[in-house]
């Protein structure tokens, strides 16, 4: 199950560029088990607040505090980028590279390898070169190089994005099984569908604010604002 | 058309009669050379990727000087070694002038900053496909570093091939601090120098031949190691 002590605080948080606020203030908890899906139109801050949590992006102002030292919690995170990013390696050294990071004996990144090659459905091409795989290959390759360290929480931005049907149904069922073993899942979508099938808890934010947070079953069936309502609808809302 | 046609035969005829002499001058010519390149490429790589990776205030100045300092004239960089090491310079004490060393120090200093522009260059595309992995991964500034390398490996090379191409074809400065001494610190390029000067083009021709077919083996026999063209698209 989750470690109840991971769970995070934004007091405040805002984020600026060139002067103008991208994000905020925010003011949040975050915790528990499951999915919590980031909505929202284009340029709302969906991926700003997925780095902010993550702490690869900056605070302009406010305090983003996780319930464990940074140094833990950055161990205990992984991060799944829209487009995924290959090393120039194999898939095996792929899968293999953040076990080196950790420094774990070389007989259980052997044993984690196989099996995550399996999970991801790569076991034949795991000496293939990693940046010649297809976009849904490479999307499963950076989910399982993410899920092979084992995280606590996991940040996805959009991993489904340009992906088919069935490469979409293939990452949620190992989104959904890693989320059974405990790993808590933050992830961003355009896909209101995948909202409604995966989300536990909802963070809707518009213009660089969370307008609305919550259950996920009262956020679709009666949100609060006139905004999630029309974006819900499938109006444009800016 | 004359020299051209005596020099390829006075190159055929030194290469396959194994002339001592031509042997000896070839050897020396890739040792000082493969040791020149060693030692600019330990420095330079890691300095080269360590640049593309980190921010600091005067990293502009410091690239455009490192960009600069490719276009070193051999013959400063020769001067220069010269009376650092000549007997009444701070390193005179060590005795290192008119040695294969010095020729080996010089062409280090020649090398390094061409070898460190090409891997900054390099490591700086690569370091903006990374970053946000590698950031996100929380990996150590070493551990960047190290994998930056790995990773660019096969450019790094071509990096070094660049340097060891200057180095090979280098004759001012090692004919300062090295002064062309038979069979101590005579290399082709010196070598070629001096022919010419007592107008003997045939054999300085045929040395010239020498060096080139030199340049080419070791640049195909590194290619050919590091399968640069194989796994070129990784």
């Amino acid at each position: 199950m989750v470690d109840p002590q991971m769970s995070v605080s934004l007091a405040d948080v805002v984020v600026k560029r060139r002067g103008k606020n991208v994000l905020g203030p925010i003011n949040l908890d975050l915790g528990g088990a499951g999915f919590t899906m980031v909505i929202g139109p284009n340029g709302a801050g969906k991926t700003t607040l997925l780095k902010v949590l993550h702490g690869v992006e900056r605070v302009s102002g406010g305090t983003v505090q996780w319930t464990v030292p940074d140094d833990q919690a950055r161990q205990a995170q992984a991060y799944v980028f829209q487009s995924p990013i290959m090393l120039r390696r194999s898939v095996r050294q792929n899968l293999s590279y953040p076990l080196q990071l950790l420094a774990l004996p070389k007989s259980e990144i052997t044993r984690r390898v196989d099996q995550w090659a399996g999970n991801i459905g790569l076991q034949d091409a795991l000496d293939s070169p990693a940046p010649r795989l297809s976009g849904g290959e490479k999307q499963k390759l950076a989910l399982g190089r993410a899920l092979i360290r084992q995280p606590k929480v996991l940040f996805l931005d959009e991993p489904c994005a340009n992906l088919d049907g069935r490469s979409t149904r293939e990452i949620e069922s190992l989104l959904t099984a890693a989320a059974t073993a405990g790993t808590k899942i933050i992830m961003t979508t355009h896909d209101i569908g995948q909202a409604r099938r995966l989300a536990t808890n909802i963070l809707f934010l518009l213009g660089g604010s969370l307008h609305e947070s919550g259950p996920a079953s009262e956020f679709f069936n009666s949100p609060r604002t006139s905004e999630a309502k029309a974006f819900l609808k499938g109006d444009i809302v800016e | 058309m004359n020299d051209i046609w005596a020099g390829m035969q006075a190159a055929f005829r030194l290469i396959f009669t194994l002339d001592a002499d031509l042997v000896e001058i070839t050897l020396l010519s890739l040792r000082v050379s493969l040791s020149a390149l060693v030692v600019a490429s330990a420095i330079a790589l890691p300095f080269g990727t360590w640049l593309a990776i980190r921010r600091f205030r005067f990293r502009r100045t410091a690239i455009a000087t490192l960009n600069a300092l490719m276009g070193l004239p051999p013959v400063v960089v020769g001067l220069i070694v010269y009376l650092l090491l000549s007997r009444s310079g701070p390193f005179g004490v060590l005795g290192l002038l008119f040695t294969p060393t010095a020729m080996i120090i010089a062409q280090v200093i020649i090398i390094t900053p061409l070898i460190a522009s090409i891997t900054h260059q390099a490591m700086r595309e690569l370091w903006a496909e990374y970053h946000d992995l590698l950031i996100s991964l929380n990996t150590s500034k070493r551990q960047r570093v190290m994998t930056l390398i790995w990773d660019g490996r096969r450019t790094l090379m071509t990096a070094a091939l660049a340097g060891f191409g200057r180095a090979i074809g280098e004759v001012g400065a090692i004919m300062i601090v090295g002064g062309n001494i038979d069979h101590a610190t005579r290399v082709l390029t010196t070598a070629i120098a001096l022919e010419t000067g007592k107008g003997d083009f045939a054999l300085a021709l045929g040395l010239g031949f020498v060096l080139i077919a030199l340049a080419l083996v070791v640049n195909l026999t590194i290619h050919a190691l590091s399968r640069t063209e194989r796994e070129g698209t990784w």
